[in-house]
C-alpha cells in the first residue's frame, strides 16, 4: 500500500508539467527550492534543538558568490558551482564556532546577528554585491550540456536536485550520527557522559546544513537570474523557519509540505494583497500558539488515533 | 580635529539611543528569559507614532512621551494576552514576538507610507555649541544627556527600589522569587511595558538623527542584538558598555571603511563570545 502511494507521488511530480501551465510548474520550482532550503535548516532545528534564525546566510552567500564569479570572472557554471559551495561551507564552519558556544536563544540570537552583517554586507560593499541594485543579468547553467532554460526543463533539475539532497539528508539523520544527534538534542548532558562530543556532533551539522543552505541559494540563483539583498533578510531565514515549524521540525516530509504551504500562499497572496509580511507574521503567530508541533505530526497522529479506531 | 570630535559625539549619540533600545531588550531578556524580536519593530513604531504626534503638538519631548505610552500599552498588551498563553515555551514566544516584528512592520509601511519622514530637530537645539572654533552639534550632546539620565533613572530604579529589588529576584532566582511571594507574572507585564516604552521614546528621540523610515526596525534590531550579546544579558551596565562600544565601532566603522562597517560589528561580538560566552557584565549564561 505505502509503495504504491510512492509510486503515484512520483508519477504526479514526474507527469506535472506535462498537464500544469508554465504558472504552476515555476510555482512548483519554487516549492522545490525552498524544500530545500527548509530541509537544510530541519537539520538544525528540528534534528539538532537548535533553532536558528540566520540560514538566510548560506542561500544569500552562495546565490552571491555564483553571480559574482560569473558577472566579475566568467568563469563556467562548473568551476563556480564547488566554489561558491565551498565558500559557502567554510562560511557556515566560521559562523558554527561562534554560535554553538552558545545553545538555545542564545543560539539563536548570534546565527540573527551573524546573518543580518551579511544582508548589511550586502546592501553596503556596493563594489562587489551591487548594493540595492542587485546583480543582474545572470545565466542558468547547462548540466551535461542540457538546456534548462524553460520551466519545465527548470523542474526537472530542481526536482532531481531535491530528491538527491534529501535523500542525502535523509542518510544523515539516520545514520549513528544521526542517532547521535537527536541525543545530543534531547539529552546533552548524557551524551556527554557516554563520550560523545557533543560541540562536534553540533558543530559538524551546522556545517552540514550550512552546505545544503548554499545548494538551495545555488537553486534559487539559477531560477531568479537575479539576486538581491533580501535574499539575506530575516524575512528569507523566518519563511524557512516557517516551513520547518509549519509542517512539523524533526520530520523529513515537514519541512517540504511546510514550504509547499508557504510558497503558495506567498504566491497567492502577493497576486490579491500586498502584504505578504503581515501574513506572514499572523500564520507565525497562529501556527505557534494553536499547533506547536506542526502539521505533520499533527495529521500522523490523527491518522493513527482513526487507524486504532477502526481496528 | 573636527571630523574627530564629530564622529566622537556621533558615537556617543548613536551609543546613548542603542542604550534606550538595548536596555529594555536585556532587562526583558534576563527576566522572561526571551529575546524580544518585535523590539526593532517597537522602537521604529515608536519614531512613527512620534511624527504623528509632532504634527499636532510640536514639541520633541512630549512626542516621545506619547510616543513611549502608547508603545507601552502595546507591548503590556503583547505580553499579557499573547505571550503568556504559551509561557513556558520560550522558543514559541521568540517566534510570536518575531510574527508581531513582521505585522508591525507591514502596519507601519500601511499607515505611513514607504518614504522616510525626517523628524525636525527643536529649535533651541539647532544651532551648534561652538568652543575654541571647535562646533559641537548640540542635539547629539542632548541625546548623550538623556541617555545618561534614563541610564541613572534605571539604575536607580533597580537597585534603589522595592520594585527594582524585586525584578533583581526574578532575574537571579525566578522560582525562588515565587516562592518567597514576588508576583513575577506581574513584574513580566512591568518590565515588558517598561522595556517597549524605552524602545517606543528611544524612536522618537532618535527621531532627528536616524528619521523615520521603512526598514529602520531592521537596522536597529541587529545593533541591540549586538549590543546585548556583548554587554551581557540582564545587565543594566553591560546594556550602556556595549552601546557605548558598538556606537564607536559603528559610527567610526561607517566613517573610516563605509563598505566594510557591518563587518567590524562583528569584531567585538565575536571576541567577547570566544573568550566570555556570556558577555561583558552578564550574570546569565545564554
Amino acid at each position: 500500500m505505502t509503495r504504491f502511494w510512492w509510486a503515484a507521488l512520483a508519477a504526479a511530480l514526474v507527469g506535472l508539467p506535462w498537464v500544469a501551465g508554465d504558472f504552476y510548474v515555476n510555482l512548483t520550482s519554487q516549492i522545490f527550492i525552498a524544500a530545500v532550503f527548509a530541509a537544510s535548516l530541519n537539520l538544525l532545528v528540528g534534528y539538532g534543538g537548535l533553532t536558528s534564525l540566520g540560514h538566510a546566510a548560506y542561500l544569500g552567500m552562495a546565490a552571491y558568490m555564483s553571480g559574482w564569479l560569473y558577472l566579475k570572472y566568467g568563469f563556467a557554471h562548473w568551476i563556480i558551482a564547488p566554489l561558491a559551495l565551498g565558500a559557502t561551507t567554510l562560511a557556515g564552519g566560521l559562523f558554527g564556532l561562534v554560535a554553538l558556544r552558545a545553545t538555545g536563544l542564545g543560539f539563536l540570537m548570534i546565527t540573527l546577528a551573524l546573518s543580518q552583517v551579511l544582508w548589511g554586507l550586502a546592501y553596503r560593499w556596493a563594489a562587489v554585491t551591487n548594493g540595492d541594485n542587485g546583480l543582474s543579468g545572470l545565466q542558468r547553467p547547462q548540466p551535461f550540456g542540457v538546456s534548462i532554460e524553460g520551466p519545465m526543463a527548470f523542474y526537472y533539475f530542481g526536482l532531481v536536485i531535491l530528491v538527491v539532497s534529501i535523500w542525502l539528508m535523509s542518510r544523515f539523520v539516520n545514520s549513528p550520527f544521526g542517532a547521535a544527534l537527536r541525543g545530543a538534542r534531547d539529552q546533552p548532558r548524557r551524551m556527554s557522559a557516554l563520550g560523545h562530543n557533543v560541540w562536534l556532533i553540533r558543530w559538524v551539522t551546522f556545517v552540514y546544513s550550512g552546505f545544503w543552505g548554499g545548494v538551495a541559494g545555488l537553486l534559487y540563483v539559477y531560477y531568479h537570474k537575479y539576486i538581491h539583498p533580501t535574499s539575506l533578510a530575516l524575512t528569507t531565514s523566518a519563511e524557512a523557519l516557517l516551513s520547518v515549524i509549519a509542517g512539523g521540525s524533526g520530520t523529513l516530509a515537514g519541512p517540504i509540505i511546510g514550504s509547499a504551504i508557504v510558497v503558495v500562499l506567498k504566491n497567492y497572496a502577493s497576486a490579491y494583497i500586498e502584504r505578504w509580511n503581515m501574513l506572514l507574521g499572523f500564520v507565525f503567530v497562529v501556527i505557534v500558539i494553536f499547533m506547536p508541533d506542526g502539521l505533520v505530526p499533527g495529521v500522523r497522529r490523527l491518522w493513527v488515533r482513526w487507524r486504532g479506531a477502526k481496528k | 580635529m573636527q571630523f574627530w570630535i564629530i564622529q566622537t559625539l556621533n558615537s556617543l549619540a548613536l551609543g546613548g539611543l542603542l542604550f534606550l533600545l538595548a536596555a529594555g531588550f536585556s532587562l526583558i531578556f534576563g527576566l522572561m528569559r526571551i529575546a524580544n524580536l518585535t523590539h526593532g519593530a517597537l522602537f521604529m513604531l515608536g519614531a512613527y507614532v512620534g511624527v504623528s504626534v509632532l504634527k499636532v503638538v510640536p514639541n520633541l519631548w512630549l512626542a516621545a512621551l506619547a510616543s513611549g505610552a502608547a508603545v507601552a500599552a502595546f507591548g503590556g498588551l503583547l505580553e499579557r494576552f499573547i505571550l503568556r498563553r504559551i509561557s513556558g515555551n520560550s522558543q514559541g514566544q521568540v517566534l510570536v514576538t518575531l510574527g508581531f516584528a513582521f505585522i508591525i512592520a507591514d502596519l507601519c509601511l500601511i499607515v505611513w507610507g514607504g518614504d522616510p519622514i525626517p523628524v525636525q530637530t527643536p529649535e533651541f537645539l539647532r544651532a551648534p555649541i561652538v568652543v575654541g572654533g571647535v562646533a559641537f552639534p548640540t542635539y547629539r550632546l542632548a541625546v548623550v544627556v538623556i541617555a545618561v539620565v534614563v541610564a541613572l533613572g534605571l539604575y536607580l530604579l533597580m537597585e534603589r527600589t522595592r520594585l527594582g529589588a524585586m525584578i533583581r529576584a526574578g532575574v537571579d532566582d525566578m522560582q525562588m522569587a515565587r516562592a518567597v511571594g514576588i508576583p513575577v507574572s506581574r513584574l513580566f507585564t512591568i518590565v515588558f511595558c517598561l522595556g517597549s516604552a524605552l524602545a517606543g521614546a528611544g524612536g522618537v528621540i532618535g527621531g532627528p538623527i536616524l528619521s523615520a523610515y521603512p526598514g529602520l526596525d531592521a537596522d536597529m534590531l541587529p545593533l541591540a542584538l549586538i549590543v546585548v550579546i556583548l554587554g551581557g544579558v540582564g545587565s543594566l551596565v553591560g546594556a550602556f558598555i556595549g552601546s557605548i562600544i558598538i556606537g564607536f565601532v559603528y559610527t567610526f566603522g561607517t566613517a573610516l571603511l563605509p563598505d566594510l562597517a557591518y563587518v567590524i560589528l562583528f569584531l567585538p561580538m565575536i571576541f567577547v563570545i570566544a573568550f566570555r560566552p556570556r558577555g561583558l557584565f552578564g550574570r546569565l549564561s545564554t
